[in-house]
């Protein structure tokens, strides 16, 4: 297992490289002249104005631009400073807080929730698709959890955002509409639930087929004929089983959260990665753009190298060579 | 990634994923016979479900909107707006209750039915052009990729591994922010770049799985060269699964061509989009609930349609569930 790990460690550098080299590449087509912007209506002096060139390295050929970032990342931990001086590191020290609390709550959420909507509509399928010995679909929770499921994919987040912030927010005031003042749970609950409710149709169905298929296999039907009580089959005997892939695929979800905060956290008002990398892009801040994708594409990386290594903890019959 | 060896079947065994049944279905075109017969059972199984229909019923309606727009409006886009009229809620909550402007009038003062009516064209495009350009590069890549195999695989499967670590709307959002035009070309290439590695994957795993097939080796034998193998004989066996993938997940770029709209750095006016009209509204939605309620069912609702033809796609190809 540990060679299996160092081998995806090691491969995952080119990908690493490869895109931020990309976006690398792409940052420094960006229009404009970022020190320029910067001093507004007020022309610099040359002299400054050549300074601050000299000061982020912007007259240098591209790929030694580049080789000198990636150098700092790897050796220093120094992903670069923005145009006020300020380490991008410390830029996403602070803010990445925000955005884990975002994806905790909605992981949460998902994990409870979607599990218990997947295992309602599963047993409700299983009952029925008995006769027909097939997944085929049945029952009314069945019909009703992956109908509600696949409308809340199909609503745009941004829509679900606001509408969440109206009703449950501005008219019934349940929840903070925006902020961090409430502090966790509470001003995360809103904006976690409508992160979540995209991917809970996809964890709620996953729950349900692997449930059904489990139901069919020779050690639930073992289970029953010795005459163990229903609940005691599903829960010990089918709903383990059924789980492995479900929180694998959570696992993967992680770094779908981080790259997915862009537009919730800006709705919300919440001073998370997402909020920073999108004020970035608007005053096309490069080291900022740069640092925080890096960030993203290496917490993608490792909640995958994670969830494989986990998958094997979880199932025993899976084997690393 | 399915890198199970020899798909191809000749009778019309159950098989055990989407994926290979659908290469049987491809093989059966060819071969005619007995695996044919699951297009024929998918289909009478499809026809029977009412999901199906109303997708279909959904997507038809959008079409004609988008192709046809004065089949349902006598306006044209950004026509006959007048500031005096701006942000008129509807005088009836009825669309077909025969008032003047049945989804009230926009910030410009425009009719809004007709802006949504003409929202349609612009998603829909993008949605189709996004799904044939990344199909063109994962047919491309991946059969070159599975077909040569050794060093051109391992560069191809890198490249793939870059872009599919950039989450698309990320990427797109960057791509643009960089990019200094905005319009339909644009949003295309931006969403294209980042759309077509996980069908990449799936093409190569489909061509590594036919690619050692009796019927190729015999092509090989008969004197056929690599363009021709991989054109006539792999290509048709191989592509079923891939092409299924595109055409149910074009609902997906839909929304996240509506998502860049409304962050602004995808379509710009005097384009008409939902994802414009919904970036429009986004400030004054509470007290003009209607402008953002119009656009989003229609975006829903076409969204939606692709959801729901996949789930039904799915299951009647799905042998499983017989």
């Amino acid at each position: 297992m540990w060679r299996y790990a160092v081998r995806r460690v090691l491969q995952m550098v080119p990908v690493l490289l490869g895109t931020t080299l990309f976006i690398y590449v792409l940052v420094f087509a960006l229009p404009g002249d970022p020190i320029r912007a910067l001093a507004g209506e007020k022309p610099l002096p040359d002299s400054v104005y050549q300074a601050l060139r000299d000061h982020y390295h912007l007259d240098d050929p591209l790929l030694v631009q580049y080789g000198r970032y990636v150098f700092g990342v790897l050796f220093r931990g120094d992903f670069g400073e923005t145009f006020n001086g300020q380490s991008v590191g410390q830029l996403i020290a602070d803010s990445w807080t925000v955005t884990a609390q975002l994806a905790a709550t909605a992981w949460l959420f998902e994990l409870v929730v979607g599990m218990s909507l997947g295992v309602w509509a599963g047993l409700s399928a299983a009952r029925r698709g008995g006769r027909g010995g097939g997944t085929r679909r049945g029952g009314f929770a069945d019909a009703a959890v992956l109908g509600g499921t696949t409308v809340a994919i199909a609503i745009p987040s941004f829509v679900l955002a606001y509408s969440a912030q109206l009703v449950f927010g501005l008219k019934l005031g349940w929840f903070p509409t925006a902020g961090t003042d409430a502090g966790w749970p509470m001003s995360y609950l809103l904006p976690g639930m409508v992160v979540a409710a995209a991917e809970l149709g996809y964890v709620a169905r996953l729950t349900r087929t692997s449930l059904v298929e489990n139901m069919r296999a020779d050690y639930v039907r073992t289970a029953v004929s010795k005459g163990l009580p229903r609940h005691r089959v599903v829960v010990r005997h089918t709903l383990r089983n059924s789980l492995i892939p479900v929180v694998t695929y959570l696992g993967t979800q992680i770094g779908y959260f981080m790259a997915g905060s862009i537009i919730v956290e800006g709705i919300f008002n919440l001073p998370g990665i997402g909020h920073e990398i999108w004020l970035a892009l608007q005053i096309k801040e490069g080291p900022t753009i740069v640092g925080i994708v890096t960030f993203l594409v290496l917490v993608y990386l490792f909640a995958n190298l994670v969830v494989d290594l986990l998958y094997g903890v979880l199932d025993p019959r899976i084997r690393y060579d | 990634m399915t890198e199970t060896p020899a798909i191809r079947r000749e009778r019309d065994e159950p098989s055990a994923a989407v994926p290979a049944a659908a290469t049987a279905v491809a093989g059966g075109e060819l071969g005619g016979g007995a695996a044919a017969s699951l297009w024929r059972d998918a289909w009478g199984d499809l026809w029977r479900r009412p999901i199906f229909w109303l997708a279909m019923a959904i997507m038809l309606v959008m079409s004609l909107m988008a192709a046809f727009p004065g089949l349902f409006t006598s306006r044209e886009a950004n026509d006959r707006c007048d500031v005096q009229f701006a942000k008129r809620p509807p005088a009836s909550w009825n669309p077909f209750s025969g008032a003047d402007h049945p989804f009230g009038t926009d910030v410009h003062g425009c009719d809004y039915w007709a802006q949504v009516v003409h929202g349609t064209r612009a998603p829909i495009v993008i949605g189709f052009a996004v799904t044939a350009l990344s199909l063109l590069i994962a047919v491309t890549l991946g059969s070159l990729s599975g077909h040569y195999g050794g060093w051109l695989d391992a560069l191809i499967s890198r490249i793939t591994d870059v872009f599919f670590g950039l989450p698309l709307l990320l990427g797109a959002l960057v791509v643009l922010t960089a990019f200094p035009a905005h319009g339909i070309g644009a949003v295309v290439l931006a969403l294209g770049l980042f759309w077509w590695t996980s069908m990449t994957r799936l093409m190569r795993g489909q061509v590594i799985a036919v690619r050692d097939a009796d019927y190729v080796q015999a092509a090989r034998m008969l004197g056929a060269g690599d363009v021709r193998i991989m054109v006539r004989h792999i290509l048709p066996n191989a592509i079923a699964p891939v092409f299924v993938f595109a055409t149910l997940n074009v609902g997906v770029v839909i929304g996240s061509e509506s998502t860049l709209d409304f962050l602004g750095v995808g379509l710009q006016y005097p384009s008409v989009s939902w994802g414009l009209q919904l970036r429009e509204a986004q400030n004054i939605f509470v007290d003009y609930p209607y402008l953002l309620a119009y656009p989003a069912i229609f975006l829903t609702a076409t969204v939606l349609s692709f959801l729901l033809l996949g789930d039904a796609v799915r299951d009647a190809l799905d042998p499983r569930l017989r």
